[in-house]
């Protein structure tokens, strides 16, 4: 009976493979769950931006559907797309990508991760990336049978990566640095000297570096470094980006990824298999981003800005340390003074006081300590916020 | 900078000077003074709340008046628009290019009301030539401001 029960177990286990039993049980999940089940809640959980698409924008892609632009797509994405994209890369960065071959449209950043991952890695090959990181670059990687190497980040850094730490880590099993800067969830953007001294690392090492440049628009007050752009390793660099964040277009699900031909050939293999092609609508939308949206751009990192000024004093007024975060939507608070782990810090928050941040270890081991806060949210939800988490914090300090 | 602060408040009226003061990184007693300055030099006219009457009463009606008017030779069309900008009726009033020179916006109690403005104030201002009035049926936005149907981002409970 009970040989026959453990046989049955184990053939239970392998329904799933062990790669994806290996990802990480997200944590945050079952907290989401909660959270979905209360009222009243003040939510500074989600990662998007609280825009609307900019109207100008859906209005292109509206139109395109009533003029039939309902089929797929060339595999690499709309040509006019790619051209878009590649004279967007050459004003913003002065970087030179070719429409036809170096560019590839994809269902947003995540695919193109998951892609970059795929088309790179052989079994075993190793990933350097920073702790913490957003949640899906290190399962992008086991899923693509390499293993994350991680590289501990801290607060006394502004969370940024050094060079010599991700030199240590290298073995001959590394294969690539994966980077994703301003960064999700710490708010921490790179400055060029910094990357200057990865890329010198990276092109000594003969690595690739994959840099996931979702958040590129959204600095402030200093200027975002485009990776590819720095001398010497156009080569190896691949460079993903996309519309979500600085568009606010998170539900069309529109990226991209740019490197030199052999890999976006490799990434193109994969994905006309698996997607065939980014939804066509959404590829007209961000044409239209692309060539009129800048001022809608300016205006929402403006806006970011003032509330993330609002956020990031805020909590340092209520004794959550923070280091000003320079990109991106999200204020990363160390909740030392609670004494307590940042899940139940996390838990006790949204069940005392009706607020939703996210704990930090959900982004790796040196995000304990932490929470992520985005501030992508009414600024009337900000302040109510931070004076529900300000009676939270006196309650608990030690 | 004093520019951003107009922003703000141009957005919210109900900003307040310490909030203002952290979004800009600028002293709360610096963005006082700016605010001061603005308020005195007639750069801020007015704090004003957009509301939605429509929703609570019935007794509005708003009308659109093309005016034709004829040229004062010393002031043109100046002193006559400041005599029509008097009337409390008149919400708006812009001088335009086109087949009319002033366009007026005005708000009464009824339809009576509005038409009496036309009949007895416009008509009798010396100048004016001739009035084309459009009862307004509907306000889908004000001032940048959807009044029905804008119902805000639909976000899902998502967490990455």
């Amino acid at each position: 009976m009970s040989a026959r029960k453990s046989e049955h177990s184990r053939k239970k286990e392998k329904i799933v493979s062990d790669r994806v039993n290996r990802l990480s049980p997200s944590g945050i999940r079952k907290f989401f769950d909660l959270l979905a089940s209360i009222e009243g809640v003040i939510s500074l959980g989600v990662g998007e931006p609280d825009f609307a698409t900019p109207w100008h924008i859906s209005e292109a892609a509206v139109r395109s559907l009533e003029r039939g632009y309902t089929m797929y797509t060339s595999n690499s994405g709309m040509p006019e797309l790619r051209e878009e994209t590649a004279r967007y890369l050459k004003d913003k960065y002065n970087i030179k990508y070719e429409p036809s071959g170096e560019i590839l449209i994809t269902v947003g950043v995540s695919e193109a991760m998951d892609l970059a991952m795929r088309a790179i890695l052989n079994p075993g090959d190793e990933v350097i990336m920073p702790d913490p990181h957003y949640v899906a670059y290190d399962s992008c990687v086991i899923l693509a049978g390499g293993e994350p190497v991680l590289v501990p980040t801290s607060q006394e850094n502004n969370f940024e990566v050094e060079a010599k730490d991700i030199e240590a880590r290298i073995t001959d099993k590394t294969r690539a640095i994966l980077i994703g800067y301003p960064a999700n969830p710490t708010g921490a953007v790179m400055s060029r000297k910094k990357l200057l001294a990865i890329a010198d690392v990276a092109k000594r090492h003969n690595l690739l570096v994959v840099s996931d440049e979702i958040y590129a628009r959204l600095v402030y007050g200093v200027e975002h470094t485009c990776f590819a752009s720095l001398p010497g390793v156009r080569e190896n660099t691949i460079l993903l980006g996309g519309f979500s964040k600085a568009y606010a277009m998170t539900g069309w699900r529109i990226g991209y990824a740019v490197a030199p031909k052999e890999i976006i050939t490799a990434m193109t293999k994969i994905h006309q298999y698996t997607i065939m092609s980014a939804p066509t609508m959404a590829q007209v939308a961000a044409i239209e981003a692309l060539k009129t949206g800048e001022s809608s751009v300016m205006e929402m990192v403006e806006d970011y800005d003032r509330r993330r000024k609002i956020i990031v004093k805020g909590l340092g007024d209520i004794g959550l340390s923070c280091f000003e975060p320079k990109g991106a939507f999200y204020a990363f608070p160390s909740i030392a003074v609670t004494g307590m782990t940042s899940e139940d810090f996390s838990e006790k928050l949204l069940m005392e006081e009706k607020v939703a941040v996210v704990p930090g270890s959900a982004f790796g081991d040196c995000g304990e300590g932490y929470v992520r806060c985005c501030y992508a949210t009414s600024l009337a939800d900000i302040e109510e916020a931070l004076t529900r988490m300000k009676r939270f914090v006196k309650k608990y300090s030690k | 900078m004093l520019k951003d602060v107009l922003r703000i408040l141009e957005n919210d009226a109900r900003t307040t000077t310490k909030q203002i003061a952290t979004m800009t990184g600028t002293p709360v007693a610096e963005v006082t003074k700016l605010i001061k300055q603005a308020e005195k030099d007639k750069l801020i006219l007015k704090y004003k709340t957009i509301v939605n009457w429509d929703r609570i009463e019935d007794d509005q009606v708003w009308a659109i008046i093309e005016v034709k008017v004829a040229p004062e030779p010393e002031a043109g069309f100046d002193s006559i628009a400041s005599r029509i900008a008097q009337f409390g009726q008149v919400r708006s009033l812009y001088l335009a290019s086109g087949t009319y020179d002033l366009l007026l916006v005005v708000m009464g109690k009824s339809e009576r009301q509005v038409a009496d403005f036309v009949s007895e104030n416009l008509a009798h201002i010396e100048g004016v030539k001739g009035t084309v009035t459009h009862f307004v049926l509907k306000r889908y936005k004000v001032d940048g401001e959807i009044l029905e149907g804008g119902e805000g981002v639909k976000r899902q409970p998502v967490i990455l």
